[in-house]
């Protein structure tokens, strides 16, 4: 099997949000980066494994400058054999989706993998666009993935509970919990990382991001909040004062 | 040139979240001097199609074709795109839930359509197409520019507040040619009655101070009572205590109802990120230290076991009188 991992770069999950310049820039300030969690617990860790169930080789790919090399060589650590950056700004999903098809177009990948969603900009949409700008199809939210040869059966979440589908490789997948088990790099993976070369092109000419970031906006701080002694206390506020109920 | 809204069918009932996005659509065509074509895929009958007319649709164009019934998001995007030519539709709005997520991001490659995925907010079009969704997992918000000619608005669940407008929606045969599907859909496995999380105003939710699955009829009968979905901290579902579907955080699911009850969670900064944009907090918590208490608009400190059946019966009694 050939496959390609989608990874990306994002503010650790405890970073405190901030922004600058008029609210128009996000604050890089004290801010620890981290590979995506959804990308690097399930999406890299089940491309690993299907490496080592069925052979192959897994390539992973980044849209972004060279301060994303330090996530790509976390993720060589863990088991990728390969590793691509294409060197841009990754202003919206549409341009990265759209440079990694680029990439991916004639290197006959048999699945492609992204996580979920990133926990930046929270939109899930990557997987889909990429699966459509090279015409394949995809699943994501996905939380179980067998293969079978070129059979996969693919659970994935559906409101309310998940839905089972299967299909047939070449296919984009949007990885999330229960895919894999998160592993940590051992001393021998990050030796061998070292050695591994990070393939740095050029962004393709042909696509262009189709939205731009106005601004920023800090989320409205609550009110302190209300002690209540009782039971009857709170759903008396909660209906005349909330009008929540 | 009207704006077209894909609406989800189940089982041939149009769902809440479409029922939204109809609505959302319907309040920017009013804005921008145009009018909503709602696009339905799948068996269903005309008159209730024809209900979308009450959020605003003028018409709605169906294909009833039992394939459809079976969700592959590529052969549901060909369709959208045709439609979006046959209307000469500039605008697509759908919700961003689970098939929102498999179709926007598909028909924005497809026709080139910029997009904003969990809009939150109509757009603002005095400089540019503006459009706010949340950021950084519920610690921000951003504004986004779409600058291409055709533009894509998956918002997001609950967001949009509702209102019937009333009226009835002509329903149009849709033809296109329908490719076959490439995703065989096996079976699903779906919670029996209930609301799911993902479409509910109203959520109770319970984490690790409930000491174990067997304390969950209290949680579930205050659900029943409020007619709420439950949800669970992660924890909770990764021993199994609850199903992964009830989930919500930064790895789970993020939800923004008009009320969320948070029972025995200690309100880590990723369980806060999947619900802090919720319009009411009540917090329930043993400790008063616990962090979700700076979250939240309402808190009891108190002991759960104690705590809930009297809450049970108080909201139990409200219902009778209201
Ligand atoms: C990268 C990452 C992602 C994560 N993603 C998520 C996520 O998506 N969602 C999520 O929920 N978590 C997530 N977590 C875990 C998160 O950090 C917390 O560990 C988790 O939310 C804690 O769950 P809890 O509040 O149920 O349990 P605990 O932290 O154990 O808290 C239990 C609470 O119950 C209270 N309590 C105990 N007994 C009683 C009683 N009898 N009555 C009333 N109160 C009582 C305690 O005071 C305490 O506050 C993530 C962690 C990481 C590192
Ligand atoms: N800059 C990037 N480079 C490579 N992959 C990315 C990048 N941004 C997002 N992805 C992938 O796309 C997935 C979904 O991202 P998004 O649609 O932006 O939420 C992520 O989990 C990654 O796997």
């Amino acid at each position: 099997m050939n496959v390609l991992v989608c990874i990306s770069k994002v503010p650790d999950t405890t970073s405190k949000i901030q922004f600058t310049d008029g609210n128009s820039k996000f604050d890089e300030n004290g801010v620890t980066w981290i590979m995506n969690p959804t990308d690097e617990w399930y999406a890299l860790v089940r491309g690993v494994e299907i490496k080592e169930a069925a052979g192959g080789k897994v390539t992973v790919i980044n849209v972004g400058d060279s301060s994303n090399d330090q996530i790509i060589r976390k993720a060589l650590a863990i088991g990728a054999d390969a590793a691509v950056r294409i060197d841009a700004n990754p202003t919206d999903a549409y341009f990265v989706a759209g440079q990694i098809a680029e990439y991916a177009k004639d290197k006959n990948f048999d699945i492609i993998i992204t996580g979920k969603e990133t926990i930046d900009y929270n939109s899930g949409v990557v997987a889909s666009m990429i699966a459509e700008f090279l015409d394949l199809p995809h699943v994501s939210v996905a939380e179980k993935l067998e293969l079978n040869g070129n059979s996969a059966t693919i659970t994935r979440e559906i409101e309310g509970g998940s839905e089972e589908v299967s299909l047939e490789t070449p296919f984009v997948l949007g990885a999330n919990k229960g895919l894999a088990e998160q592993r940590i790099p051992n001393m021998r993976g990050i030796m061998m990382a070292r050695k591994k070369p990070i393939d740095v092109i050029p962004a393709y000419d042909s696509v262009n991001a189709l939205t731009a970031t106005v601004q920023y906006e800090p989320p409205k701080p609550r009110e302190a909040v209300k002690l209540v002694g009782s039971a009857q206390e709170l759903v008396d506020l909660l209906h005349n004062e909330a009008k929540a109920i | 040139m009207s704006v077209l809204v894909y609406i989800e069918l189940d089982g041939g009932k149009i769902k809440k979240s479409s029922m939204e996005a109809t609505a959302y659509a319907a309040a920017y065509a009013k804005s921008a001097g145009s009018s909503v074509t709602a696009l339905a895929l799948g068996l269903a009958d005309s008159a209730e199609l024809a209900s979308l007319g009450e959020y605003g649709a003028s018409k709605v164009l169906h294909l009833n074709n039992a394939q459809l019934d079976k969700f592959d998001a590529q052969v549901v995007t060909k369709l959208i795109a045709d439609a979006v030519a046959a209307e000469g539709a500039s605008v697509v709005v759908m919700s961003h839930n689970y098939a929102g997520k498999h179709i926007s991001g598909r028909l924005s490659a497809r026709i080139n359509a910029g997009m904003v995925a969990g809009a939150n907010g109509l757009p603002d079009t005095t400089n540019g197409f503006v459009v706010k969704k949340g950021c950084f997992s519920g610690k921000g918000f951003g504004y986004f520019n779409i600058t291409s000619d055709k533009k894509i608005l998956s918002i997001a669940p609950n967001s949009f507040t509702v209102e019937k407008v009333g009226g009835t929606a002509s329903v149009e045969a849709f033809s296109a040619e329908v490719p076959a599907n490439k995703i065989t859909v096996n079976k699903q496995d779906k919670m029996e009655g209930g609301i799911p999380l993902t479409e509910a105003e109203l959520v109770v939710s319970a984490g690790r101070g409930l000491k174990g699955p067997e304390n969950w009829g209290m949680v579930e009968d205050m659900a029943g009572i409020l007619g709420a979905a439950t949800a669970c901290s992660r924890p909770v579902s990764d021993i199994g205590w609850r199903p992964h579907h009830e989930h919500v955080g930064q790895t789970g699911i993020a939800i923004a109802p008009n009320l969320y009850i948070a029972i025995g969670i200690s309100g880590a900064i990723q369980h806060l990120a999947g619900v802090n944009q919720s319009k009411t907090i009540v917090v329930i918590n043993k400790d008063p230290e616990a962090p979700f208490f700076k979250a939240a608009d309402y808190g009891i400190v108190g002991d759960a076991f104690e705590v809930i059946p009297q809450l049970n019966e108080a909201l139990k009694n409200h219902k009778a009188n209201n």
